[in-house]
């Protein structure tokens, strides 16, 4: 008997497909590592990652237990994320607002936007130096790109009525930017910090593997070093769990925004 | 004083590097406390002389003049009720009506007074702070006019102001400003596509030609108003019911017609 091929799931059994799909992956890296196929150097067992994980939780290894590494990384990222908002919206808006504005940048950023944020490190390490300028300046230049994309989108491309609404009311220029065009932009704004964050995140790995003297990257290196791969995985592990806790609560945040303004 | 004056309103627009004429020498006048609604085939350019009077166009020759004063942008003394409604969403009902006002540096206990007495005559007392998507279109458009009235403006600009509503928030929305007209006269150029809107509204009706626009007739509404004692009926449909009220529908009608038949040839 024909059924339809792409019939919508429902919430349990989506879950369920989930942790099978999940269940397969664990279950495939187990029986490859477990059996000798390949070298246990090569490739940890999930077991040991997981005893590797518990011991990094309290014991230090390069200099840091693994959550005192990642307090350094969150750190480190938090001012870069913060940096690139702090320019990028207000730069976008300003770019979407004032036309020859935009027609001064967009050439250097479009020039500028994929040259990807590792490629900037010898410069920033050059510049900045590997403790928390260089990776910060990596991680900037891994978050700015959609920051100043989603905020210059958000004000290029507000509607119009808005802004005449604004004028027959007697707003000033000032008051509109900050009154009528930001809130407006809102929504895009947040969209942008979103991805911009995420983004940022993936970078700050990728600088710390070369230029820092702590943080996750920096334990990960170390591992490879000291061949101890349960190391290397451990920190993959929070890399990735960070990163989506990070992207969590974003997306928490612009559902808020958007269902505030009656658009979900 | 608070006059419209359209004198020799010419509008051109530009497209692919052409020239085409949307206005072709407009007069009409809008005297103080008037209300004239302008009626056109689409396309005849009744939107651009709202633009015009609003400031957010300029004539390419001609003039606008608002109360004496030349036009030359936007500004709060023309407040404009838009077929959108165009409230911002991210403020409350409060905040969208009070937002000109703050613009204007009125202080916040006058502001609250004149807020607070424009959202009763608007029937808008208990959504003070609701958000304009949780409202119906036609509450929406509440907010807009009290948006607009509370300034206090010299003319009010109301472009299709509820082409957006359904038939019955509509009808509810014109006995509605005939009884905020009473209570507080306003100089206003109503721009709509629905004759019996035009007809049971305003004190003259403007007909316009198709484009490039020019008005073609005017009628006058309020003496017939007066002589055959519409204000005793208080509904609409009575008012609509009444002979010198179809009289006038059906001769804008004609008038109009003439218009869009001609467009076809």
């Amino acid at each position: 008997m024909a059924s339809p091929v792409n019939l919508p799931l429902s919430k349990i059994e989506g879950f369920i497909l989930g942790i099978v799909g999940l269940a397969s992956f664990l279950g495939l890296w187990f029986v490859i590592s477990a059996s000798g196929l390949v070298p246990r150097q090569f490739l940890p067992t999930p077991l040991d990652v997981v005893a590797r994980t518990f011991h990094l939780l309290t014991e230090p290894f390069a200099g840091a237990t693994l959550p005192m590494h990642l307090a350094k990384s969150l750190e480190r990222y938090t001012y870069g994320f913060l940096l690139a908002a702090a320019v990028g919206v207000p730069l976008g808006m300003a770019m979407g607002w004032f036309r020859w504005l935009d027609d001064i940048v967009t050439p250097i950023f479009d020039g500028l936007r994929f040259i990807a944020p590792i490629a900037w490190v010898p410069f920033a390490a050059l510049w900045f130096g590997t403790g928390i300028g260089g990776p910060i300046m990596i991680i900037f230049s891994g978050a700015f790109p959609p920051c100043l994309i989603s905020a210059y989108r958000g004000a290029r491309y507000v509607d119009g009525k808005y802004i005449e609404a604004a004028q027959m009311l007697g707003t000033s220029n000032l008051r509109t930017i900050v009154d009528v065009l930001l809130p407006a932009s809102f929504p895009s704004i947040v969209a942008g910090l979103r991805v911009g964050a995420g983004l940022g995140w993936q970078s700050l790995v990728g600088a710390e593997l070369i230029v820092a003297s702590a943080g996750v990257g920096y334990m990960m290196v170390q591992g490879q070093s000291n061949v101890s791969t349960p190391t290397v995985v451990a920190g993959m592990i929070a890399i990735g769990l960070v990163g989506l806790l990070i992207d969590v609560a974003l997306r928490q945040m612009e559902a808020f925004v958007r269902r505030r303004r009656g658009l979900a | 004083m608070s006059a419209i004056v359209f004198e020799n309103v010419h509008r051109r627009f530009e497209r692919d590097g052409k020239s085409f004429p949307a206005l072709e020498g407009v007069n009409l006048t809008v005297a103080d406390k008037e209300v004239v609604a302008l009626v056109g085939p689409s396309g005849c350019g009744k939107t651009t002389c709202l633009r015009l009077a609003a400031g957010f166009e300029v004539p390419t020759s001609g003039r606008v003049t608002v109360g004496g004063a030349p036009v030359t942008g936007p500004g709060p003394d023309r407040a404009v009720v838009f077929q959108q409604f165009a409230l911002f969403p991210w403020k409350s009902v409060a905040d969208n009506i009070a937002f000109g006002l703050r613009n204007q540096g009125v202080p916040a206990n006058t502001r609250q007074e004149r807020v607070s007495g424009i959202i009763k005559l608007m029937g808008l007392e208990g959504y003070e702070t609701a958000f304009p998507h949780q409202l119906s279109g036609g509450m929406q458009q509440r907010v807009a006019i009290a948006r607009a009235y509370v300034l206090d403006p010299e003319a009010l600009l109301m472009d299709e102001p509820f082409g957006a509503l359904d038939a019955q928030t509509r009808i509810v929305m014109q006995e509605e400003l005939v009884r905020i007209a009473r209570v507080n006269p306003r100089t206003v150029l109503f721009i709509t596509h629905a004759v019996d809107e035009a007809v049971y509204l305003a004190d003259r009706v403007a007909v316009m030609t198709r484009r490039p626009g020019r008005i073609k007739e005017i009628l006058d509404v309020r003496s017939v108003r007066a002589g055959e004692q519409w204000n005793r009926h208080e509904r609409i449909e009575d008012v609509m019911d009444l002979e010198s009220f179809v009289h006038l529908r059906t001769h804008t009608w004609r008038s109009l017609r003439e218009e869009k038949i001609d467009a076809v040839h």
